[in-house]
């Protein structure tokens, strides 16, 4: 998994997942992601427009950054879910905890 | 003719991206799948790997889990089986319970019912039976 970051004009930390959201890397997502909280970001879209598939513990991984976002007073956001990708949420109900967006400018909109 | 592969995968989690490609390759080979039953195949062997290893074999170096896949013209049957005492896999609920919705786990077993067409375990439940067919 690659994870690349980019910062919206309107201060939205963009952050893109590269490869496959899984057991053997979801801790490098919650990782960076602690990073950039710590550094003081707290508005996230997460973008999956370049994932291949998610697990059960990356979406735990999702629900638990979601929650540490929320903590610390800050949103998460969604964006990029293929068809498949957002069955997934969609079975697991995950789809009404998260805001999805179809793109990351459609997401950004919403912030 | 039932094609026959089988695999041993270490106790680490960091292992299950690379069994996965190579199960999906040997899974799908010779068969027009579309990309929705790959999707399913990688998400459910890769929970299923993850369960074996983690909660099975809880991530015990000096243990292995053992992956046999029956190739049938139309369908393939996966074991995955570790060297745990094995669970009660009736004791996990087949619907998620709405107040669990932002707990972070407990969605592996739950995943793997909905995206495989079929779901056995053996007596002991060290070992689960996936049946995906491959249209």
């Amino acid at each position: 998994m690659g994870l690349s970051d980019a910062k919206s004009a309107s201060g939205v930390m963009i952050v893109r997942v590269d490869g496959q959201l899984v057991v053997g890397n979801r801790n490098e997502l919650k990782e960076h992601l602690q990073r950039l909280l710590e550094k003081g970001e707290r508005r996230f879209l997460i973008d999956f427009a370049q994932t291949g598939y998610i697990d059960s513990s990356g979406l735990g991984a999702l629900v638990a950054l979601a929650r540490k976002v929320r903590e610390e007073g800050g949103d998460l956001r969604l964006s990029g879910l293929n068809e498949d990708l957002r069955s997934l949420f969609e079975l697991t109900k995950l789809d009404t905890l998260f805001a999805i967006s179809d793109t990351p400018d459609q997401a950004l909109a919403t912030f | 003719m039932v094609q026959r592969v089988a695999l041993r995968v270490p106790s680490d989690v960091d292992c299950i991206e690379e069994a996965v490609a190579v199960l999906t390759r040997h899974c799908l080979s010779g068969a027009e799948a579309s990309p929705r039953v790959q999707f399913r195949l990688q998400v459910a062997l890769s929970d299923a790997l993850a369960n074996a290893i983690v909660r099975g074999n809880r991530e015990d170096a000096g243990k292995q889990v053992y992956v046999q896949v029956d190739l049938h013209p139309e369908a393939v049957n996966i074991h995955v089986t570790d060297e745990g005492d094995g669970f009660d896999h009736a004791s996990v609920a087949e619907v998620l319970d709405p107040a669990s919705l932002d707990l972070p786990s407990g969605r592996g077993l739950f995943l793997i019912r909905h995206l495989v067409d079929d779901v056995h375990f053996n007596t002991q439940g060290n070992s689960i039976c996936m049946t995906l067919r491959r249209q």
